[in-house]
């Protein structure tokens, strides 16, 4: 094996490849063999890092350097003052940006963002290369699996787990375990293992950093879960809106079967497992078990109702098993350390880790592993920083579209399954989106609403016509001509829809709107009687009013407005007609004297 | 939208069929892959793939109209991804939308009169660090303002 003078580690998630890092690579590896160091250096492209929003990202061991924004110009100075002569380049480096002076942060390590973190799950991504099998064996890869198929019976893999406490990361937080006996108990010869990696939540990324950045802890973990339950077949059901997951996972799973990891008589044990592939075509329901298991089979991905349980008749009508990519991920760790080590981590029924993908009104977007148990304050303040530009924290918005809404006096509220639960929010996928003072929370409960009934499979008529119906009140109210009783009659809809919807996402739908009418209904109450939007972001409610002192009647705003709603004469100030204008703002725009204002 | 298919066509699409014939539920991965031939699924496609596999061709116009990936209408030659994830919602993706749609006298879904550009919302993509986030054909923006959308079409006309 070839010895390395030092590692570059080049952050290669889709964030930093957005941001410019393939090419950023490509001018280090030119710098590189131009100064003569190809053979000395080592340049690897990882998974995600995790700090998205400061990408590309070059990380250089065995000093861990951790260098942000680097570009194309940069990397001539990196390779000839700090990997050529030894002096790594301060201007580079990590700048806390919650901090008044300018600091850079030298090692990856002294970073708030990453030593307040507990990676188990994402211990890879951002360290090894995941296109290469050799690293993730480097790095434990495959024991877990060896032990099992060499040491353990199948029933001993299940209890592990079982003991272990680990709970369903990808929403409803049922305990995996469980589900595994279930599996093993079905009768028939054959079953399925699916792994659920149609991550549609909007604003969560963890699933898709984890099939980019370590793909192959995901093909190990099927293979624990597929011997637990006595499967032979596995599918990961990936969305086709992350290309990049879908080619690393294709390019692991080739690799994994040159290696005889994949195929017949595993490590000689007698057990033959194949893992497929299948890409979903853009539909949020598939997220639901039975509806994935449909889009798997080649059919419209409706839901149908339970029972019968995917555990008795699941895929092709087979026994299955369907797990969220996080918890399968967790698998590995768990048979490889034993389910006491796991235990460690966490709180009372919470055990282990969670990943969250933290966006929106934040300094640091990006993904972050912290034991459960950890306060929502922590992760948002303590690890990313906080909101920026000198903004008030509203709200946390937790689970997507079937989750809910945090205020501010919760932040000390520690994450787990239950606690997210009594607030009205549920775990979810893990998706934060930090909101900011200027969010409006009746317009953030409608793009919710917009989104879950655009998705609406339309099978049952409570999710179908229902969401239709509370989103046209939210359209109204947003608009500005919302009614005396409009808040009541949301509730009695959110009501019937969450009991009689046939899946998941239809009895989740209201969620947004119950959680901001629980926290936020002074808002909601804003918009209908005082015919204010707070926030100033309801277009509906705003007046666009020309300031007479400022108005030269020079006439632009009248000629421009496309709804003919201004009018007036020279030397007199113009006037905006408020029943005809559409608040496009189109005439703020066009005023050479800032005549026009919007409140 | 009925179109004979060239004969050409009628060949790639009979080596994917028989490509996936024995495998179980293989429908939507054809679709896929007979989609990226067309840019679009043309009712004489959906008929070959329908007989080619054995469903009826009802069944497969179910699930084409089923799912969002799936276009039964040609498309410009650059699609406008704008994601419309709660991130970029939240940043003001709503304003870029505007701004797309004025610039090319468009609305959301619609095709240019010269067939230069489509535009579409997307799912979020899980870029949700550089909202407001778009894609045309294959290249990428992120951090999309609004002053620079006209920039940025600039570069495809």
């Amino acid at each position: 094996m070839q010895l390395y003078r030092a590692h570059v580690l080049v952050c290669g998630g889709t964030g930093c490849v957005t941001s410019g890092c393939m090419d950023v690579h490509a001018e280090l590896e030119k710098q590189l063999e131009k100064n003569g160091l190809s053979e000395e250096i080592n340049v690897i492209v990882t998974g995600c890092v995790g700090t998205c929003d400061i990408g590309p990202i070059l990380m250089v061991y065995p000093e861990a350097i951790f260098y942000q924004k680097v570009q194309v110009e940069d990397v001539a100075e990196i390779v000839e003052e700090h990997i050529l002569k030894g002096r790594p380049v301060n201007r580079l480096m990590y700048q806390d940006k919650t901090s008044e002076i300018a600091e850079f942060i030298e090692k990856y390590y002294d970073i708030d963002f990453f030593n307040r973190q507990t990676r188990i799950v994402l211990r890879n991504t951002g360290v090894i290369d995941s296109t290469k099998i050799d690293e993730y064996i480097a790095r434990d890869g495959y024991q877990a699996i060896a032990k099992a198929l060499t040491e353990m019976k199948p029933i001993e893999v299940v209890e592990e787990i079982k003991k272990s406490g680990l709970r369903g990361r990808g929403g409803g937080g049922f305990p995996a375990g469980i589900k595994l006996e279930l599996g093993h108990k079905a009768d028939g010869d054959q079953k399925y293992m699916i792994c659920n990696a149609d991550e549609g939540d909007p604003g969560a990324f963890m699933d898709r950093s984890l099939l980019e950045g370590d793909p192959h802890s995901i093909i190990e973990g099927m293979m624990l879960a597929s011997y637990a339950i006595g499967a032979n077949q596995g599918y990961v059901y990936v969305r086709a809106e992350y290309p990049l997951a879908v080619d690393r996972l294709v390019t692991a799973i080739k690799q994994a079967k040159e290696y005889g990891l994949l195929g017949d008589n595993i490590f000689g044990s007698g057990f033959n497992y194949s893992l497929d592939l299948r890409v979903g075509a853009g539909a949020f329901v598939c997220g639901e078990e039975t509806a994935l298991m449909h889009s798997i089979e080649g059919l419209r991905g409706e839901p149908t109702p339970k029972p019968p349980y995917p555990t008795d008749a699941g895929v092709f009508g087979y026994p299955s098993v369907i797990n969220n990519v996080e918890t399968i991920a967790n698998m590995p760790q768990i048979i490889l350390n034993g389910s006491d080590w796991f235990n460690r981590f966490g709180v009372e029924n919470n055990k282990g880790t969670k990943v969250f993908a933290v966006a929106g009104n934040i300094l640091n977007t990006g993904l972050v592993e912290v034991e459960l148990g950890t306060t929502l304050r922590t992760v948002i303040f303590d690890i990313c920083g906080g909101v920026p530009n000198g903004k008030k924290f509203k709200a946390v918005q937790i689970g997507g579209p079937s989750g809910g809404c945090i205020p501010a006096e919760y932040l000390d509220t520690p994450i787990t399954y239950d606690s997210l639960t009594s607030l009205g929010a549920m775990m979810g996928s893990g998706g934060l989106i930090v909101m900011d003072e200027d969010t409006c929370m009746v317009d953030l409960a409608r793009f919710f609403l917009d989104f879950t009934q655009e998705e609406s499979c339309g099978k049952c008529t409570p999710c179908r016509i229902g969401t239709k119906r509370m989103l046209e009140i939210l359209e109204r109210i947003t608009e500005g001509h919302g009614q005396p009783g409009d808040i009541e009659k949301l509730e009695e809809l959110a009501e019937s829809i969450g009991d009689s919807s046939f899946c998941g996402l239809g009895r989740a739908a209201p969620n947004p709107i119950l959680s901001t009418l629980r926290f936020f209904r002074d808002e909601y109450e804003a918009h209908i009687d005082g015919h204010k939007c707070p926030a100033g972001i309801c277009k509906g409610l705003l007046n666009v009013e020309i300031i007479e002192d400022k108005c030269r009647s020079c006439g632009i705003c009248a000629r421009i407005c496309p709804v003919n709603a201004i009018a007036g004469q020279r030397g007199q100030p113009y006037v905006v007609d408020q029943d005809t204008c559409t608040r496009c703002g189109l005439c703020i725009e066009s005023c050479p004297f800032d005549a026009i204002s919007k409140h | 939208m009925s179109s004979k298919l060239s004969t050409d066509q009628v060949q790639q699409i009979a080596k994917i069929i028989d490509e996936y014939r024995d495998q179980q539920g293989s429908l939507i991965p054809v679709l896929h892959k007979v989609q990226s031939i067309f840019g679009y699924l043309p009712d004489e496609a959906q008929k070959q793939v329908a007989y080619g596999l054995g469903i009826p061709v009802a069944e497969v116009y179910g699930v084409v109209t089923f799912y969002t990936l799936f276009n039964t209408e040609p498309s410009g030659q650059y699609i406008i991804e704008l994601c419309m994830g709660t991130a970029c919602y939240v940043k003001g993706a709503v304003d870029v939308q505007h701004e797309i749609e004025s610039q090319l006298g468009i609305a959301i879904n619609e095709t240019t009169k010269d067939g230069k550009f489509t535009l579409r919302f997307s799912r979020c993509v899980g870029a949700c660090s550089l909202a407001p986030f778009m894609t045309i054909g294959e290249d990428v923006y992120g951090r999309v303002k609004q002053e620079d959308v006209q920039r940025i079409l600039s570069k495809y006309h």
